[in-house]
């Protein structure tokens, strides 16, 4: 019953994984730019998750610190991707990944 | 649960990091550059490119007073252990900034870039931040600062390499390079809070002490380094890391191409290098040596695949873009050759290779512009009787390409000749590595001497006038990079002996 009372730091280990295993599945089945983009967000926030809880469990501050500035990245390369899909847009009139293919073998 | 720092504290926090300011001087003053080009953007607009360029050439030239400056402070650990100014890291700010010199003279007869985009007020100061995150990533020596460095580099090139933002071609480069980008630096992130959970420590030094120390799990490290290896490997383009690689360097502007082939490899190599060696402990012996999970093994598939998929894909390329993407997956296959053999002799021969390759693959890039600029395409069929009408540019592409399948008397030879001789000095175990190089090699010789075929032996399809002109400075360049790839493979002393001064890496003295 332990596993169920207390939280510890296999649960968050756990729910990490989840999250990263959806981003991963979200990167390779799906098509659409913008949610392969949110795959990638799924495997940050996976990461993150990882450093909070071994900081908490470690008691030290490298992990907080770590992930505050992988939010920051976070923001900045999802602001530079999606200038780059809206220009996808413009120029295919898509943003479905399979059908942009103008660069062939 | 944190304890607050007291006053005190953050008084010697302060000072430390006003102390480390002065070992920081070329990245500080490259980020004043940055900030300068902006503002003059902002000042000149929409007049001219050339400002621009000009500023950033001087600028860029005038950072290497300060990095021959640091030669005098090697060995200095500063920020907290989050940098080493080292001559490792050292020889890596001179090969990175010195490209990105190139790539400014390789931007500036560029007509893609001067005619074709919407003004170039955005691209110069790009080049130049993402030439301070690939200086951070050859010196950086916590995970943390390697993130940051990394992203700097990635998130400057997607803008780049989508530049031409009305040509189709460019936008897609750039969608790829961003998912593949993105997906890769995710999965590294991942590696490395594993890594950090394993250590409970973010500098690679205590890292590797805290794990040879503590003991580890071996298939949990084995995961986290594979993890973070897609990251460096994505950004030396290595096999299977090198989807993005071929419609990139078709896309982007061939400028931004040549500094992505050159400049990014090199810096994804030296973080390799450092994070490899330094942090993740090795179990090679070179007694008994026996080939298992380790990350050795690992790179030496990587090395084998890189240098046969890239090899031989190429020979079907009809677009000298796509033809010399091909030949850098190959390349990242040669340097990491000298990687894995995990000693002096192998790792100066990486470095040495490193700087061939910025002479050869620069110069091949800069003849392909001068084409480019002419023809308006980089179509293996637009290269037909050019040599004869271009002499000079004609005569350095064949150069080039000579130093690029590794033939006498050129600086690629000197540079292939090093890894493999690294590699037998080793023992007999390397053989087989060596032996596929060279065949590799020989492969290589086909599809690099179709440029000069067309160039030179096949009779051009439209008329084409008698002489095609390309403006002084381009010319210029390109004898002095054509010049350098012959001196260089003669007298390439000073050039390996540079290398060997590098090899030390702060904190492990190496082997």
């Amino acid at each position: 019953m332990d596993v169920l009372t207390t939280i510890g730091l296999n649960h968050y280990l756990t729910i990490s994984v989840l999250l990263f295993g959806f981003g991963l599945f979200a990167i390779i089945t799906r098509k659409n730019a913008i949610v392969v983009l949110m795959g990638v967000e799924l495997i940050l926030n996976a990461a993150n998750i990882n450093l909070l809880a071994f900081s908490k469990f470690n008691g030290a501050m490298e992990g907080v610190m770590f992930s505050l500035f992988v939010i920051v990245l976070a923001a900045a390369e999802a602001a530079v991707a999606l200038a780059i899909v809206i220009n996808i847009y413009k120029t295919f009139n898509t943003v479905d990944v399979s059908r942009i293919d103008s660069l062939k073998e | 649960m944190y304890e607050l720092p007291s006053g005190a504290d953050i008084q010697t926090i302060i000072s430390t990091i006003k102390t480390g300011a002065q070992f920081f001087l070329p990245e500080i003053f490259l980020s004043g550059l940055f900030l300068v080009l902006i503002l003059l953007d902002l000042a000149v607009r929409p007049a001219r490119h050339h400002v621009l360029s000009i500023t950033s050439l001087v600028g860029l030239l005038a950072s290497f007073y300060f990095i021959v400056q640091q030669h005098a402070m090697t060995g200095e650990e500063i920020f907290f252990g989050m940098y080493v100014v080292d001559e490792f890291a050292l020889f890596f700010k001179y090969l990175l900034v010195g490209s990105a010199v190139l790539t400014v003279l390789l931007s500036m007869p560029s007509d893609e870039l001067n005619s074709r985009t919407s003004g170039l007020g955005e691209y110069y100061p790009l080049l130049v931040g993402m030439t301070i995150g690939m200086v951070m990533m050859a010196s950086a020596t916590d995970l943390l600062m390697i993130f940051l460095a990394m992203e700097m580099v990635s998130l400057a090139a997607y803008v780049l390499t989508g530049y031409l933002k009305r040509e189709r071609r460019s936008t897609e480069a750039a969608l790829k390079y961003l998912v593949y980008g993105a997906v890769s630096s995710g999965l590294m992130i991942y590696g490395f809070s594993i890594l950090y959970g394993m250590t409970g420590a973010t500098n690679i030094a205590v890292i590797s002490q805290v794990l040879t120390e503590r003991g580890y799990d071996p298939l949990l490290l084995m995961v986290a380094s594979l993890m973070i290896l897609a990251g460096i490997g994505y950004k030396i383009g290595a096999v299977p890391f090198h989807f993005w690689s071929p419609d990139v360097y078709e896309g982007a502007p061939l400028p931004v191409t040549a500094f992505l082939s050159v400049a990014s490899k090199a810096a994804g190599f030296a973080l390799l290098m450092r994070f490899f060696y330094v942090a993740v402990p090795q179990t090679i012996d070179p007694a008994g040596f026996v080939p298992g999970l380790d990350w050795v093994t690992i790179l030496m598939i990587l090395s084998v695949a890189s240098m046969i998929y890239g090899n031989i894909v190429a020979l079907w390329q009809t677009n000298v873009k796509r033809l010399l993407a091909y030949s850098s997956i190959a390349h990242a296959g040669y340097a990491l050759l000298g990687i894995i053999v995990m000693d002096e002799l192998g790792t100066q021969a990486t470095l040495f290779y490193l700087v061939s390759y910025l002479f050869m693959n620069f110069g091949a890039f800069l003849v392909a512009i001068l084409i480019a600029n002419k023809t308006g395409s980089e179509n293996l069929e637009d290269y037909r009787g050019l040599g004869r009408r271009m002499p000079l540019a004609g005569a350095a592409m064949t150069v080039f390409l000579i130093s690029l399948v590794g033939l006498p008397p050129t600086v690629g030879f000197i540079g292939k000749l090093m890894i493999f001789s690294a590699l037998l000095a080793k023992g007999s175990l390397f053989i087989w590595l060596a032996l596929i190089g060279i065949l590799t090699s020989v492969i290589s010789l086909y599809y690099y001497m179709l440029i000069p075929l067309n160039m030179y032996l096949r009779e051009a399809r439209h008329p084409l006038p008698d002489k095609i002109p390309s403006g002084f400075l381009p010319q210029a360049v390109t004898a002095g990079l054509m010049i350098l790839t012959l001196y260089f493979g003669i007298f390439f002393t000073p050039l390996s002996d540079f290398a060997l001064s590098a090899i030390s890496i702060f904190g492990n003295q190496l082997f």
